[in-house]
């Protein structure tokens, strides 16, 4: 099929708009209306096939539009922010399983005409890189939504496995350039769903978020093998797009994290470094009342926050911003200290903040607040643990070893508000728990906080 | 140039451009320009309608409707997701008029 010259046109006008959209994502004025271009060039991009294909089935193709757009965005809707990046994961992985879909049925048509070499190459590429986009974004979207372990999952025979996988997958992918037929490509198809499977599982914790952007690259890559597969340049270029920039955003967020893809993707199978306490422990720590811990944050002149995921997932953000005014307004100076990582995703932390209205000149990054730490009367960790783990600059072993750390350690006193001697997400144990200078007060953080404030209101 | 030729020079050149692009975002807006680049690869549904609007059999148009519905919810849930992680960040002005209801 040729495409008109004025569809092409149309194309290359829907390319830029996702340019555009993309440079506006990344910068924080401009992040809306980017994210709105890149829609409105998505429907055009679509709208026009109808225009100048001659498509059998159209009302059936319409109906499954409205279907899918209606499950996305009923989906979309609902889902809490806490929840943010599990949805993305399962939005990647469902885009993955379409482009796999689409190769293969592409792949049954090719099996009937003069197929070059490297048309049925790029279509192989995309069955297999599809399925496995899809698997792993299901069981990453499992991980977070905690219907399974977070930790690593590693069994005795996993790496050879998987290496199975992979070399039959090459096989295969061989296979179907050399004599191209249905068959092949579907179990290359089902292969690829058993090594994204198998890709994911010994991924565990804190690096989930990043393994969801590398396999948003993935179904980018796949786009683009699907866009030369259909001769279709919007596709190529979008595709394309996605999978440069995804590539690269997955680099910034491990070096966010100290450490490279290759260690993450790998790391739990070289041994059991990254296997995690995931047990309370039963050494001693000190705990206190919240109206101890009113007056340590009301007599203190300096505080830091330090906030996490579970200060989000108790949904505490308002009763703490309360409690950060009231000291406010006692002549405390008190800043939020946001780690990169806060959080389940690079930036979730400040997504959260933002929706209960923490105004953003109070949220200080890392790098602006670490030196700050010395100076610090008190520092109050709510439902954070990893992000100030001083494991991450002592002791090589642990999971988290490299990762930039907020040095909470450094101040005069740290208060924890955890709900239980649980490690956190990357599983393992927090030293600075059984610190001296350390203060834990046990209880759902919503709880807590509302005690905390209401004791300091009446200091 | 033939047309492969054509097509590598397209990649290459989008492979700059997708990093060049991004290459100054700021550790704030990491998840939503996730979830955008998730939503733009959903563009994959104009794939998916063109293999099920040339399916010559019921199962390839079967899963050709699979593939619309699955690339429909990635694109329109991409979107509609980035734009209420979005909305957080844009409290500056004075209150919108039209209630977000969630």
């Amino acid at each position: 099929m040729t495409t008109p010259t004025w569809v092409q046109l149309v194309y290359l006008a829907c390319a830029v708009c996702f340019i555009l959209a993309l440079k506006g994502l990344s910068g924080p004025r401009t992040a809306r209306g980017g994210n709105l271009i890149g829609a409105a060039a998505a429907v055009v991009g679509c709208a026009v096939v109808f225009f100048y294909l001659d498509l059998d089935h159209v009302g059936w193709i319409l109906g499954a539009i409205a279907v899918g757009t209606a499950i996305g965005f009923v989906g979309a809707q609902r889902v809490q922010m806490t929840q943010m990046p599990q949805m993305v994961a399962l939005f990647n992985g469902v885009g993955g399983g379409a482009a796999s879909l689409v190769a293969l049925l592409e792949l049954e048509h090719m099996t009937g005409r003069e197929a070059g070499w490297f048309e049925l190459a790029a279509t192989a590429f995309t069955i297999v890189v599809g399925a496995i986009s899809f698997s792993g974004s299901v069981i990453t979207f499992l991980k977070l939504q905690e219907l399974m372990t977070s930790r690593p999952v590693v069994f005795p025979g996993l790496p050879v496995l998987f290496a199975a996988g992979l070399l039959g997958a090459v096989v295969l992918a061989v296979l179907t350039v050399a004599d191209p037929s249905t068959a092949t490509g579907v179990v290359l198809g089902l292969l690829g769903l058993l090594v994204g499977v198998l890709l994911v599982l010994p991924v565990g914790g804190a690096d989930v978020p990043i393994v969801i952007s590398l396999l948003n690259a993935f179904t980018g890559l796949t786009v683009a093998a699907g866009g030369y597969v259909l001769g279709n340049t919007l596709l190529l270029v979008a595709g394309t797009l996605v999978g440069a920039s995804g590539s690269f955003l997955t680099k910034l967020m491990a070096a966010a994290m100290g450490r490279s893809v290759v260690n993450i993707l790998f790391g739990a199978l070289k041994g059991g470094s990254t296997l995690g306490a995931g047990e309370a422990s039963d050494r001693p720590v000190r705990s206190a009342s919240a109206e101890d811990v009113a007056i340590l944050l009301g007599y203190a002149s300096k505080v830091i926050v330090v906030p996490g995921y579970g200060l989000a997932v108790a949904q505490a953000q308002h009763t703490l911003r309360e409690l950060v005014d009231v000291l406010g307004e006692r002549g405390t100076t008190v800043d939020y200290a946001i780690h990169p990582v806060a959080g389940r995703m690079p930036g979730h932390m400040n997504v959260l903040l933002a929706e209960a209205q923490v105004p953003y000149e109070q949220l200080k990054e890392m790098d602006d607040i670490n030196g700050e730490f010395r100076q610090t009367d008190v520092v109050l960790v709510v439902g954070a643990n990893d992000v100030v783990n001083p494991a991450a600059k002592t002791s090589p072993g642990a999971p988290i070893y490299g990762m930039p750390i907020l040095n909470a350690d450094e101040a005069k006193q740290i208060v924890f508000l955890k709900r239980s001697m649980r490690p956190g997400f990357a599983g393992i144990e927090n030293e600075l728990l059984f610190d001296p200078k350390t203060t834990l007060l046990f209880g759902d953080a919503k709880d807590t906080l509302g005690k905390l404030l209401s004791a300091v209101k009446s200091l | 140039m033939s047309e492969e030729v054509v097509w590598l020079t397209i990649f290459v050149l989008s492979v700059f451009v997708g990093i060049e692009v991004i290459s100054k975002v700021s550790s704030t807006l990491h998840t939503p320009l996730m979830s955008g680049a998730n939503a733009i690869h959903g563009i994959i549904l104009l794939g998916a309608i063109i293999v099920a609007g040339t399916a010559d059999s019921t199962l390839a148009l079967v899963v050709g409707l699979v593939a619309v519905v699955l690339a429909a919810v990635n694109m329109v849930g991409g979107f509609v997701v980035t734009d209420r992680m979005l909305q957080m960040f844009t409290r500056k002005k004075p209150a919108q008029p039209r209630g977000e209801g969630r």
